[in-house]
């Protein structure tokens, strides 16, 4: 019983990974009906900025999310003015094929610089320590990566409902014609959502790289665990979004409790179910 | 005087469909100007080439002497240019309050706030947290009104004001338009009853499958020009 009670209780703290996986592709969905397949990709790369950061400065992975965020938001921005923006317009097609082209440089990009030799990011102490709640025995990190999940959910729904700038997200979702008529220049606002969509990614890449070791090839994967998350729980909401990488993520450690060859592949039946029964997720936006 | 807002020789395209032909317009400043036509003449075209919403030669539209035929919207929106668009268009995901203040983005100063807005449409100040979704048809074209008023716009366009607004509504929208307008701000409006657009403007332009048909001082034209202009045949 308390096996199963322990995967359950794992699997939700892997949600919180996967919610933040999640979390950025959603936003720029929501805004831009963007689908960025390089997203898995800008993870991995945030995961090695977050390496050399501490090879250089020698410091805590953790700290070196101060360097990471900045510059992943950096990045961002400027990835979506100089390519991104260009490919937006009626076409779908387009944006999918740009970031798709964008994953494959990326890839290669992270090869050339880091082999294909598998990389961690050494988090110390805080790897192995763990509290016990009755006969459970929960690990630091992921207790922390889900605590900074939900904590950048807060955030991300703040910034959203309660701000000028989730004002001007919403305004240019809705409608980019009549938002550019209010003197919103919308290349802009869009290039402000990369940059707090790949701040997460930066978060997200420095949490990855601290549980597993990653290698420039596994950014399609935590693409795939995004956009199933992103489905589970429903287009456009950000807390459904965490539902979602707690369903997914529950699903794969039940899973692999009952075969740790099936861990995945639960993951991935559940997904197929929930898409089956409730098409839209559990919290679609609701449509105007 | 110089004119406030120019357009010379503008032509204006949807694709290869041409949709206005060598339009000519001058505003003056403070004055009302009412364009009037069919269904399909133009008259939207127009205000959206002026707005900024369709790319136009640069010298085929100029504001202050600027040429702005080539500006973006956001940018033509911070000169002092502001739409009511057809329709309303609100923002669905906005509250009322938000949708003002969305308005206010250019950040130009002048006499209109959320205060002033609230004091022009009290209802408004009442249902500010509602979805603009949830207001009737008359609130929607309030606050349409509102969001635009708050860029503190020299020139302000009405596109079809009254449009699917039941008469006592539309009534008290013009009654507010001398307020709208008494704060210095020049406006064009579209209005398809000839009537209501000869009494509350001082110049009209007559378009007609995208030409200007005719135009001129309202108290200069007869209602059977202006009709004949409207239809492309004598009434
Ligand atoms: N997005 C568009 N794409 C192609 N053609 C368009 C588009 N919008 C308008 N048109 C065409 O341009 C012409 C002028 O349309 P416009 O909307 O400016 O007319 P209007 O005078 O505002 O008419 P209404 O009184 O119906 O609002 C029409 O023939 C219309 O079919
Ligand atoms: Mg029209």
């Amino acid at each position: 019983m308390t096996e199963w009670l322990n995967a359950i209780v794992q699997g939700v703290l892997l949600g919180g990974l996967y919610a933040l996986f999640a979390a950025g592709l959603s936003l720029i969905f929501g805004v831009m009906r963007l689908v960025n397949i390089a997203h898995g990709d800008l993870i991995v790369l945030a995961a090695y900025m977050a390496l050399t950061t501490v090879m250089v400065m020698g410091v805590h992975p953790l700290l070196a999310l101060l360097v990471v965020i900045p510059l992943m938001s950096i990045v961002g921005y400027i990835l979506q003015r100089l390519l991104l923006n260009q490919t937006l317009g009626n076409d779908i097609l387009p944006p999918l094929l740009v970031t798709f082209g964008l994953s494959v440089i990326l890839q290669n990009m992270l090869l050339e610089a880091y082999t294909a030799d598998p990389q961690k990011l050494n988090g110390g102490a805080i790897e192995t320590a763990s509290v016990s709640a009755g006969n459970l025995s929960i690990g630091i990190l992921p207790l922390l990566t889900f605590v900074i999940a939900v904590l950048v959910i807060v955030c991300l729904q703040w910034i959203f409902y309660n701000t000028a700038l989730g004002r001007q997200f919403r305004a240019v979702s809705d409608n980019q014609d009549i938002a550019q008529l209010m003197g919103l220049n919308k290349g802009h606002v869009f290039g402000l959502a990369l940059a707090l969509s790949l701040a997460v990614c930066g978060i997200a890449g420095v949490l990855l790289g601290m549980r597993t070791s990653f290698d420039p090839s596994i950014g399609s994967g935590r693409l795939i665990f995004a956009f199933e998350a992103v489905i589970i729980g429903g287009l456009g909401s950000l807390w459904g979004t965490l539902a979602g990488g707690i369903v997914l993520g529950v699903a794969q450690t039940v899973g692999g409790k009952i075969n740790p060859g099936w861990q995945l592949l639960a993951g991935h039946i559940v997904f197929l179910l929930v898409l089956a029964v409730r098409p839209r997720g559990f919290f679609p936006r609701v449509e105007h | 005087m110089s004119s406030l807002l120019e357009a010379q020789a503008l032509n204006a395209f949807y694709g290869d469909f041409q949709a206005l032909y060598e339009v000519e317009l001058s505003i003056n400043e403070g004055d009302v100007v009412a364009i009037v036509g069919a269904n399909g003449a133009g008259k939207t075209t127009l205000l959206r080439s002026i707005a900024g919403l369709l790319k136009n030669d640069a010298h085929s539209i100029r504001f202050n002497g600027t040429p702005i035929g080539h500006y973006r919207a956001d940018k033509v929106a911070k000169l002092g240019i502001a739409l009511v668009p057809e329709g309303r268009q609100l923002f669905p995901s906005l509250s009322v309050e938000e949708n003002l203040k969305l308005g206010a983005t250019v950040g130009r100063k002048g006499h209109w706030s959320l205060h002033s807005v609230f004091e022009l449409f009290p209802i408004l100040k009442e249902r500010r947290a509602v979805a603009s979704t949830q207001l009737s048809g008359g609130q929607q074209q309030m606050v349409a009104i509102g969001r635009a008023l708050m860029s503190n716009p020299d020139l302000i366009m009405f596109d079809e004001i009254s449009l699917g607004l039941a008469p006592v509504i539309i009534n008290s929208i013009y009654e507010q338009l001398p307020q709208v307008i008494n704060q210095g701000t020049t406006a064009v409006i579209i209005e398809q009853d000839i009537t209501r657009a000869l009494s509350s403007a001082s110049r009209v332009y007559c378009l007609q499958e995208g030409r200007v048909k005719l135009s001129g001082r309202t108290d200069e034209l007869t209602r059977q020009q202006i009709t004949q202009a409207y239809f492309g045949v004598a009434a």
